[in-house]
């Protein structure tokens, strides 16, 4: 009980809430124009949490990253133009909901219900977490091995590409966290004689690279999105109530789903809009009208996205294993800050946890005001234009980098990871893969090579424990799913031409 | 740049042997088997068996899938990379570009000229007027300068401007 007191007691600073809310403006506003995508808002934000306390850092970015998760939305219905790709599973549905003149309707649903998925998923973060984190407290090397290479597969299993691209990325990512003299002998490896890649190259500058740069770069080779034509709304959250009352199943499938997503090491709010979306019409009773402006869809997915961003911080919290690309870069701000992520951070700093769920909580009831505010204002943001836009993001890029260490090879690091997610994006290979390599290479690493040393090379004991013989199990069959899977279809395909 | 799948699978092969290369040839703990040898070796060795079956194709009729579901919402892909001449493809390396004119020329010149050249740049290489791009120089540099020099503290370098009224040194 003293935890929690002492909890609001921290929340409830004044710095702290000037953050929250400065942050969740500026959520609002990047989520919102085109192409600018919530793990960009994050990043862009982290050298900025350098310099607060550690409460109001983590406050930041948990009401930036839920803000640009739904504001993503605006601009998906009003110009069929997803914010965030989190956005865009759904974007066909809410753009038809505007053009049969109901647009309000369509972001009250997203704004209400991204709030309320927001909140399902805290609670799922409440619930959730200690008793895992009583399980985790028994872990030993074997296990974490284990966790985080299912983590790793399973950041490729849901990546919407090619399994073996998707592999092969986040082996890249292995690869660069290879880098530096961070390894058992404490030799340098891969250095190149360099001395500044002695400490390997630095997550957040890599991370600011393959989201905000490569963004740019893209930008320009692409046309200029229309320009949103001005228009009055009515009441937003007219009507929200009694969709609340009729979709009683979708949102909590769709909460259930996100948070299930979100759980998930490396997938994240996108999977899960997409995953929720077509779920919803599978199971809904008129599937027929998905496509014409169908509240249904929209209230599951909607929900859904916003219902992972908090159970993605599950993992994070517990094992250091980010549930997707944004609670990979807040993991960073949380060893930064000294709340280093794992099953202590239960018992002995139970008081940060508990703000960070009110936390979350707060951000996702102030998200209804100020969402409706910002759809109201959104036809005023839209139109700065993109050459207006994104000069500010290269100059952020590059002071944001330079301040992780007041360092500028890492802003050379920003410029080569924009230049090499740039690439990889183009050609299919899923950048977010490559993330959570780079962010969790140093403990696969740790965690395999104790374990081989404590088994003697042995690979057996990697089966012995009870709970490791289980994780390997589904990392095994992670791995070999995508085979599975081709296998089937394989046989059906072939199954009609016989004779 | 989109290169085919040939061309990027055989680029991991060759990453991926030569780090299984380079980490069999670094030196091992004494008296352990196991040494900071392993981990590259093992994920070089993987790397390449991946890129030698992204190079044979394997998978590829995931992409296909994905892309046309996206293709659903967002209309089919514009095909920047080739239907645009390559001096359009080299704009696309303007943005890394001025973050590698940053670091040159950022101790030289001090932050806020080298701020308002990258601003211009990227603005007018965006079709931005004139106008618009120098007005931008200016405010740009100055607020993020006010951000993070004066309320971070991140010692941005003054180079040829200081400005002592703005509290920089």
């Amino acid at each position: 009980m003293n935890a929690i007191v002492d909890a609001f007691g921290l929340v409830l600073q004044t710095d702290v809430l000037i953050a929250i809310l400065l942050a969740s403006i500026y959520g609002l506003v990047v989520g919102s124009l085109p192409g600018l995508s919530a793990t960009m808002a994050t990043a862009l934000l982290v050298p900025v949490t350098f310099y607060l306390s550690p409460i109001a850092a983590v406050a930041t970015i948990i009401a930036a990253s839920a803000m640009a998760i739904f504001s993503g939305d605006i601009p998906g219905t009003l110009l069929r133009i997803p914010g965030t790709p989190a956005s865009a599973a759904y974007t066909d549905e809410a753009y038809a909901m505007t053009r049969k003149g109901q647009p309000e309707l369509a972001l009250g649903i997203c704004v209400w219900f991204s709030a309320l998925g927001g909140i399902a998923g805290t609670l799922s973060l409440m619930v959730l977490a200690p008793p895992l984190a009583e399980m985790a407290l028994n872990f030993s090397t074997f296990e974490y091995f284990w966790l985080a290479f299912l983590g790793l597969m399973c950041a490729t299993m849901v990546a919407r590409s090619s399994p073996v691209k998707a592999i092969a990325s986040m082996l890249i990512g292995l690869l660069v966290a290879c880098i530096g003299i961070e390894n058992p002998a404490g030799t340098p490896r891969f250095t190149f004689g360099f001395t500044d890649l002695l400490g390997g190259i630095e997550v957040i500058p890599a991370l600011v690279g393959v989201f905000a740069v490569s963004e740019v770069m893209r930008a320009m080779l692409s046309a200029e999105p229309p320009k949103l034509p001005f228009r009055r709304f009515g009441s937003i959250l007219k009507g929200q109530i009694a969709l609340t009352k009729r979709y009683v199943a979708p949102q909590v499938r769709g909460n259930i789903v996100g948070i299930i997503i979100g759980v998930l090491p490396g997938a994240g709010a996108d999977m899960a809009a997409w995953v929720s979306y077509s779920m919803s019409k599978r199971f809904s009773k008129e599937p027929e009208k998905f496509g014409t402006g169908h509240p249904e869809g929209l209230i599951e997915a909607g929900a859904s996205n916003n219902a992972s961003l908090a159970s993605g911080w599950v993992p994070s919290l517990l094992f250091g294993i980010p549930g997707d690309t944004i609670t990979a870069i807040a993991i960073g701000v949380l060893y930064m800050k000294g709340l280093n992520p794992g099953p202590t951070l239960f018992t002995e700093r139970a008081s940060s946890m508990y703000a960070l769920y009110i936390i979350f909580i707060i951000a996702n009831i102030i998200m209804i005001p100020l969402g409706i505010i910002m759809i109201r204002v959104a036809s005023k943001i839209l139109r700065a234009p993109r050459s207006a836009v994104m000069p500010v993001i290269v100059l952020l890029c590059a002071v944001g980098a330079f301040a992780t260490g007041n360092n500028l090879f890492a802003v050379l690091t920003v410029a080569a990871f924009g230049c090499l997610g740039y690439v990889m994006e183009r050609n299919g290979y899923p950048v977010a893969a490559m993330v959570l390599g780079i962010v969790m290479g140093t403990m696969v690493e740790q965690n395999f090579v104790t374990s081989l040393i404590k088994s003697d090379g042995s690979v057996l004991p990697f089966f012995n424990r009870p709970v490791a013989a289980v994780l390997a199990a589904c990392t095994i069959s992670a791995l070999f799913w995508p085979l599975g899977v081709w296998l089937v279809r394989r046989m059906r395909t072939l199954a009609p031409s016989r004779p | 740049m989109q290169l085919s799948d040939r061309v990027t699978g055989l680029v991991m092969v060759a990453l991926g042997g030569l780090a299984a290369y380079g980490g069999s040839r670094l030196p091992p703990v004494p008296g352990q088997q196991i040494g900071p040898n392993v981990f590259p070796l093992v994920v070089g060795v993987g790397l390449a068996i991946c890129g030698g079956m992204i190079a044979l194709g394997i998978g590829r009729s995931y992409e296909d899938e994905a892309e046309a579901d996206l293709a659903k919402i967002t209309g089919p892909a514009e095909d920047v990379g080739q239907s645009h001449s390559w001096l359009r493809g080299l704009m696309a390396l303007l943005p890394p570009g001025l973050l590698l004119f940053y670091v040159l020329a950022v101790d030289r010149l001090g932050f806020l000229p080298t701020a308002a050249v990258i601003v211009l740049g990227t603005s007018l290489a965006l079709g931005a007027r004139l106008r618009l791009a120098l007005g931008m120089a200016i405010a740009a540099p100055l607020f993020v300068n006010l951000v993070f020099s004066k309320l971070l503290r991140v010692p941005l370098p003054s180079g040829l401007l200081p400005l002592p009224w703005l509290g920089l040194p």
